[in-house]
């Protein structure tokens, strides 16, 4: 191939252009004007960024910026769209702030308001450790029964969220299983002893007579109560009701027993506001108070 | 590949394996335990099998004579082999974490098969291990033929793609064992990103020197597009991971740059990623390709320059839209935002040259599934570049963000764009590179050619729905103005999209599996001699 056949151009027959001459191992390009649309479309954007230049804060002059006709400032934006939501709310949200939890949950219309809100509330910040429904699982407890840890009313549940349980906030709640076994407050005889009562504390089959029941009376009393009912306060449940925490088979009860057990519930004070809390615990509150597990303590 | 090399270069090549050696037991003496002593031990065994290879073959015969007088195409050939050894390995990771996000009990117990370690190891596998090794392959034939010159050295290129898959393979199984700098597409840690640097300068070193030995007076619009991939890609990488070792005996380090200075470095480096490895090079791949299969001269020169500058200069102010409404100033997200939308002016028009160009080839376009591949990657591209600049304008953002429309986006430029350009250039090339005229098994390009176009489609239209069942969901007040949903309803609703984009992906992937097959059976089918004449020009003096 010589230099000329190379360079020189020729009409292509399918467009009916012109090549440029130029030939890399047998790929040519067609001399194609350069098409006007491109050049309108790059008119056209730029003039819109040359608008949004004009309006919006866009270029960096020293140590400060082009502020922009419209004086717009991201974080104000934000701040008064979540204002403004929240006014939307206001109505029937600022009841929660500081009201009468009781009065507020006797108000059906202000409740079929809010527990809407307060279901959402509950899926996006709890049902990650309690369930979709609140029902709990291993380790984090049930809160649809009548069985509290700390107490049922709208009142009691919101100090626990305010305050949380093991949390690392000031008025935390504290509370302890202790290690009877593994720290050797009680023997292993004794150990499987009450465990043995214990299983059978919730069919009412328990020999007040055994050794178990010596065992339970003498080290669990004060915390889980008298008859194991539970609700001293003391964050210790009741062992009647057949609803675990932890499980209810023997080996779990055991491991309980044995090596002792500390929940830890977060606080939500500063994660969310007092009227959330509020609006939370009345919530948390009903789910204990309508559900089908209800049973006397 | 050794026999290729003349006992000088074997020479050459064996202190270069003996380097590697050492530097793999200096790594593992220092490190002793952790991700860098086992990075140390592959680099040790490496070089050690290297160097036994290469002084078993010192006494083999010479290189054959006269290899000036032809390209040099081993090279290439073992680099398209590692693209789909990487393809299928790491594309089946991607199905295997789509699966898992639909059926997360199915995670197993070890830390090394996380979700969130494996996650990485399929984005790395795929962009460095499939795009990489395809774009140095491609890259080292297409300027061979355009530069009318065989390659510059012999032992380069074998560094070059050898090294560049000791980085890609460090960078994966570093992860497996919970090692990153947890930047997302550079989580590889200093040394590795050190490495990388020596690789890449060798690898711009091979590039300009042949380009400087070419018989073509112009340069091909294809090489510009290449050299800009090459050497942005070098800088990218360089800024974003300057860090500090904890030690230098160790895996562990902190990048030098903290807060949103970090997050834009991040999103500058991501985004040009996105621009100058998943775009630049790739149109570099097109416009050789596409004209060579069409048999058709590019549409307009005018146009293929323009854009290139076009891309060049407005792609490297975009990162910043990956930080809309953060903490990063509005001035950077409103410059972010313009350029993005300026910069769909080039990217059309790069895409509208490559499918002008098929004018005058249209029953080729029906006909042959190869070409076909093509037209729809410029397709894609074309369709993904839109999509990109409307995502970047602050608004749509606010509903996209965060959503599984990016994932759909960035698949529909991954899938829909630079696979199908990969395997446009592989069925061109490897009939070409084993001395034939056609792939082993013609008919099975039809058949992946659908196998990907459907999943492509399944994939992304279910992330589409994804994505802005998701925004919406997040955004929805009732009337009590109280959010709508919950966050974790919008996790529940993303189950049948969840579902079917595995199984899209899946599909994709059998199309992978059966172009490896296919190739693998027609570099091992006897040649018949075709390509004879594709020949450099002989106007420099035999070696
Ligand atoms: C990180 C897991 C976790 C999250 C999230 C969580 N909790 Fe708890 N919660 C617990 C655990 C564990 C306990 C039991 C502590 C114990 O065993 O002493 C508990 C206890 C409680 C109790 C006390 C029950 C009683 O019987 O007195 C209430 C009420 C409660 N949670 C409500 C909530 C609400 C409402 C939320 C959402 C704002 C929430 N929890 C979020 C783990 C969690
Ligand atoms: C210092 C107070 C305290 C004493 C004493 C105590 N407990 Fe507990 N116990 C608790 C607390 C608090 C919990 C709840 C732990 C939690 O939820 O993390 C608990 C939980 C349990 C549970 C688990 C209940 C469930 O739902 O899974 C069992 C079983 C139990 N105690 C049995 C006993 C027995 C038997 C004894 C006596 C040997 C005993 N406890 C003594 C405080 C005490």
């Amino acid at each position: 191939m010589t230099a000329d056949q190379r360079h020189g151009a020729e009409i292509d027959p399918a467009t009916g252009y012109e090549t440029t001459g130029h030939d890399w191992n047998g790929i040519r390009e067609l001399n194609t004007p350069f098409p006007r649309i491109v050049i309108w479309a790059l008119a056209l954007t730029f003039l819109y960024s040359m608008i949004a230049w004009i309006l919006l804060p866009a270029w960096p002059i020293g140590r400060d910026f082009t502020r922009g006709v419209l004086g717009l400032d991201q974080r104000q934006i934000a701040m008064q769209g979540y204002a403004a939501l929240e006014r939307g709310r206001d109505d029937w949200m600022a009841p929660f702030a500081a009201g009468n939890l009781d009065a507020l949950a006797a108000d059906p219309a202000l409740m079929a308001r809010a527990m809407p809100a307060a279901q959402r509330l509950f899926a996006d910040n709890c049902a990650a450790c309690h369930g979709t429904h609140g029902t709990g699982g291993p380790g984090f407890p049930d809160l649809t029964d009548a069985n509290w840890l700390w107490g049922g009313s709208p009142d009691t549940i919101a100090e626990t969220l305010r305050v949380g349980i093991n949390s690392g906030h000031p008025d935390t709640r504290v509370s302890q299983m202790p290690a009877f076994g593994r720290d050797g407050m009680l023997s292993r005889e004794a150990v499987q002893a009450v465990t043995d009562y214990v299983l059978a504390l919730p069919g009412s089959a328990a020999d007040a007579q055994s050794a178990g029941a010596q065992v339970f009376a003498e080290n669990c009393v004060a915390c889980h109560g008298e008859n194991g009912n539970g609700g001293l306060g003391t964050g210790a449940p009741s062992l009647v009701g057949a609803r675990w925490i932890y499980g209810g088979d023997r080996a779990k009860v055991l491991a309980t027993i044995h090596g002792g057990r500390q929940g830890v519930m977060p606080s939500w004070a500063g994660r969310l506001s007092a009227a959330e809390i509020n609006l939370l615990a009345v919530y948390v509150a009903r789910l204990g108070a309508n559900n089908q597990h209800a049973e006397a303590p | 590949m050794i026999a290729s090399l003349s006992i000088n270069e074997r020479q050459v090549g064996l202190m270069l394996t003996i380097g590697v050696a050492i530097l793999g037991l200096i790594m593992l003496g220092a490190a002793k335990e952790g991700p860098m002593a086992v990075h140390g031990a592959m680099a040790l065994a490496l070089g050690i099998v290297l160097a036994f290879s290469l002084v078993g073959s010192l006494f083999d015969p010479d290189a054959p004579g006269g290899r000036a007088a032809r390209y040099y195409d081993e090279p290439t050939r073992f680099g398209l082999m590692l693209t789909l050894i990487w393809g299928v390995v790491a594309m089946s990771v991607g199905v295997w974490v789509a699966a898992l996000l639909y059926w997360p009990e199915a995670t197993p117990l070890w830390p090394a098969t996380s979700f969130g370690r494996l996650r990485p190891v399929h984005t790395t596998g795929v962009i460095f291990g499939f795009g990489g090794n395809a774009l140095i392959a491609t890259s080292l034939h297409v300027l061979q033929r355009t530069s009318r010159a065989r390659l510059a050295d012999s032992v380069s290129p074998w560094f070059v793609l050898i090294g560049y898959n000791l980085f890609c393979a460090w960078a994966v199984t570093g992860y497996l064992m919970g090692s990153t700098q947890s930047k997302e597409y550079a989580e590889a840690e200093w040394y590795a990103d050190i490495w990388l640097v020596v690789v890449w300068v060798a690898y711009l070193v091979l590039y300009l020197r042949t380009l400087a030995r070419r018989n073509e007076p112009h340069i091909y619009v294809a090489n510009w597009y290449y050299l800009a991939f090459i050497l942005v890609v070098a800088m990218l990488h360089i800024v974003n991971n300057i860090a500090l070792p904890v030690s230098f005996a160790g895996a562990r380090s902190f990048p030098v740059w903290s807060g949103v200075q970090d997050a834009m470095v991040q999103w500058w480096y991501g985004h040009n990623a996105v621009a100058f490895f998943l775009t630049a090079g790739f149109l570099g791949m097109l416009y050789y390709f596409l004209p060579v299969r069409a048999e058709r001269p590019i549409w307009s020169y005018r146009l293929s320059i323009v854009s290139f500058w076009g891309i060049v200069f407005f792609y490297v102010w975009v990162g910043s839209h990956h930080l809309h409404y953060t903490a990063l100033p509005y001035w950077v997200q409103t410059l972010g935002m313009t350029f993005s939308v300026m910069l769909l002016v080039p990217s059309w028009a790069s895409a509208g040259n490559a499918i002008a160009t098929l004018n005058g080839a249209w029953h080729k376009v029906r006909d042959d599934a190869t070409l076909r591949f093509m037209f729809v990657a410029a397709v894609f591209y074309g369709l993904s570049t839109f999509e990109g600049s409307f995502l970047a304008i602050r608004p749509v953002n606010s509903l996209s963000h965060y959503t599984d429309w990016t994932v759909g986006h960035v698949h529909s430029g991954t899938l829909g764009w630079v696979a199908m350009i990969i395997f446009g250039a592989i069925y061109t090339l490897v009939p070409q590179l084993s001395g034939r005229t056609t792939m082993a098994w013609p008919k099975a390009i039809e058949w992946h050619f659908w196998l990907s176009i459907a999943g492509t489609l399944i994939y992304v239209v279910s992330m589409w729905n994804a994505g802005i069942t998701q925004g919406l969901m997040w955004r929805t007040y009732d009337a009590n103005g109280g959010l709508a949903y919950s966050f974790l309803e919008s996790v529940m609703a993303m189950a049948p999209y969840y579902l079917l984009r595995t199984i899209g992906g899946a599909l994709f992937l059998t199309g992978t599996v059966l172009c490896a097959l296919n190739v693998r059976a027609t570099m091992l089918a006897t040649p018949v001699g075709a390509g004879a004449s594709d020949r450099p020009l002989l106007t420099q003096p035999a070696e």
